[in-house]
């Protein structure tokens, strides 16, 4: 198990560099620069070299993320030049508000999934199985920024039974998860549906195999031998694809963060592209991976540890 | 001697694609009480449907369409599934065939053999002490730290020791054995088949032991049925239906059994033809189109001929046949 999960946090780490190197680059090739949004446009040409030298951004690609990663190596994100702060204080004072976001959607979308593949499984072909199987794949063609709008505007604005913006009163927990409910509902709903499809196909492919038909052989309860037997091992693809799928509600995060105007990480990357202001760019992109590869890394020893043939086999 | 399982005249068919496939065709076999009984027969003769059966375990596409099971006399056939839930493991338990498939793989050895003794209101250390003993009781080396492990850290033949123990767990009636030594290497296929004669004389159960195997057979059991395409075509005590065979089709089984070979032979002698389509089984005699003793009268269903010691065949040739 130990060298398992250190391989695994080698793999992380190795992931975490490539990403965000190309990241960088990605960010440099975009049209306009800080000078552009900091300078305005009618800045001369010399103050705008001046400004790029001392900002580094004169140096060729490989050196300005070589010199990146030196600064991180050294525990310094940067500076956000736009606003004279720390990147770290931007990112991490962003970061909790994210994190609650989607965590919030992973766990009841993930415990409704789970709850709905598995009855779909132990009920196949019936009504309920059926509307599952239906409202599934709807969930999951809506873009959940869609649902993202049409909840604010059904929940919030037309019925007022949820708050419109922000994230809620700091030190209020009630009043906090009051504002998380509609943005998690939001991101979290595709999820419900995947969760459950992967569920009940799993589901129905263990209640075939030959230890489920031994449960039943030794007279065990029906209840015991579909969600002590079975479940226990359909639920591992499920908790594998919620893994990696945390990369997929982290940018739903994004458009959830700017509906509804919720601080965030998402609506600062939004707000750090915009305005060109690249520390803060890779400052909130480097959490926003390293945050994402930590829960694929997460999933993977959750599985490790639910199943047991993982363990041995590393 | 009273039967503690028997089958009567039991049809099974399975609905599929190509129509109703008649696995089971009137098949009858009694099991007496304290006798282990084999049932032998080539793959596709009908065995696994039978097990399945028995157990009330058939697939979706399954039913049964004729014919009694009975196990102490009590008719398993549209028993409610909360009787036929009572009676698994307690009165009727198996040993499957595979052991590597046959353990959950995600549970410890000892979490599942706590959960067969569900029934019981004894604590966990009772439940787990009972478990420890049935392990040690198989020849497991150090039973109490084997409960905490899991199938896949056990050896094959370790596996289909711990598959015993569970089926011997509750000392049911009767024990249903499908064929736990194919997976197996033969030193170990000799151990568990003492385990398996000691633990019947032990319990005091009745064993039905499906193999293809003659030679395990004739060691370990006292009667034998022979299938053949769905249909039990010879039963009795297994010395009578192995030394003087009355069926044909097992007397061309006990000359292809390759353990009788005594030199080398270029190819290993078989059985001409093919198994008959279950979907269109052939009106008359079920495996007249192989058989060499196959004559006109074979067109007709052939009556169950009864021979000497509780022997019989379903053939009309019987008799010549033994000679």
């Amino acid at each position: 198990m130990l060298q398992y999960t250190l391989q695994r946090i080698a793999l992380a780490l190795g992931i975490v560099f490539v990403a965000i190197s190309i990241l960088y680059t990605v960010m440099i090739t975009l049209p306009g620069d800080p000078t552009t949004v900091l300078l305005g446009p009618r800045a001369t040409p010399e103050l705008r070299a001046a400004f790029r030298a001392n900002l580094g951004l004169d140096n060729p690609v490989h050196v300005q993320i070589a010199q990146f990663w030196g600064r991180i190596a050294s525990g310094d994100l940067g500076t956000d030049y736009n606003r004279n702060r720390p990147v770290a204080e931007a990112v991490f004072s962003a970061l909790p508000h994210t994190m609650a976001l989607v965590f919030g959607a992973i766990v009841w979308s993930a415990v409704l999934g789970i709850m709905l593949g598995a009855f779909s499984a132990d009920n196949r072909n019936s009504w309920i199985d059926r509307v599952t199987a239906v409202l599934s794949v709807g969930f999951l063609a809506a873009p959940s920024f869609v649902v993202a709008l049409y909840s604010l505007l059904l929940f919030s604005v037309t019925l007022r039974w949820f708050p419109t913006i922000g994230a809620g009163e700091p030190g209020d927990i009630l009043n906090r998860l009051y504002h998380l409910a509609l943005p998690s509902f939001a991101i979290g709903l595709a999820w419900v549906g995947y969760v459950a499809r992967i569920v009940r196909a799993a589901m129905l492919e263990t209640l075939g195999e030959n230890y489920i038909r031994t449960a039943r052989a030794f007279g065990l309860p029906r209840r015991t031998v579909i969600y002590n037997y079975a479940l226990r091992v359909a639920i591992l693809p499920a908790v594998q694809v919620l893994g990696v799928g945390i990369g997929g509600l982290l940018s739903s995060a994004v458009f959830a963060e700017i509906v509804f105007s919720r601080p965030g990480i998402g609506s600062l990357i939004y707000d750090s592209v915009s305005g060109r202001n690249y520390p803060v760019v890779m400052g909130s992109m480097l959490v926003a991976i390293g945050f994402f590869v930590t829960c694929a890394l997460i999933a993977d020893l959750v599985n490790a540890a639910l199943d047991p043939r993982h363990r041995t086999r590393s | 001697m009273t039967d503690t399982l028997s089958v009567e005249r039991l049809s099974v068919h399975y609905d599929t694609r190509e129509g109703v496939l008649r696995a089971l065709r009137e098949v009858s076999l009694a099991v007496p009480a304290g006798q282990i009984v084999g049932v032998v027969g080539e793959s596709g003769c009908g065995k696994s449907t039978l097990i399945n059966a028995l157990l009330q375990l058939l697939p979706e596409n399954a039913r049964i369409a004729d014919g009694a099971i009975r196990l102490n006399g009590e008719d398993l056939v549209g028993a409610s599934s909360r009787r036929l839930r009572d009676l698994r493991g307690r009165e009727i338990s198996v040993v499957f065939q595979d052991p590597m498939t046959s353990l959950n793989p995600v549970l410890s050895i000892g979490r599942q053999m706590r959960d067969i003794q569900y029934r019981d209101p004894v604590s966990r250390a009772e439940k787990n002490r009972r478990s420890a003993a049935m392990l040690a009781r198989v020849g497991i080396p150090d039973p109490v730290a084997k409960l905490d492990v899991y199938a896949h850290e056990l050896s094959g033949g370790m596996r289909q020791r711990v598959a015993i123990a569970m089926a011997a767990l509750m000392k049911p009636k009767v024990l249903i054995a499908d064929e736990p030594t194919t997976a197996l290497d033969a030193t170990l296929e000799v151990q568990i088949i003492e385990l398996l004669q000691d633990l019947q004389r032990e319990i005091g159960c009745s064993i039905l032991f499906i193999s293809h195997h003659l030679g395990v057979i004739a060691e370990l059991c006292h009667r034998v049925v022979v299938m053949y395409a769905g249909e039990a075509v010879e039963e009795g005590p297994v010395e009578e239906v192995f030394l003087r065979p009355a069926h044909p089709y097992t007397a061309r089984l006990i000359e292809c059994d390759p353990g009788r070979l005594k030199q080398k032979v270029a190819q290993l002698p078989s059985i001409a033809g093919s198994l008959p389509d279950l979907t269109n089984p052939p009106t008359g005699c079920i495996f007249r189109a192989r058989c060499d003793h196959a004559t006109a009268a074979c067109a007709q269903k052939p009556p169950r001929v009864e021979l000497d010691n509780g022997h019989w065949a379903a053939c009309h040739h019987a008799r010549e046949v033994q000679i």
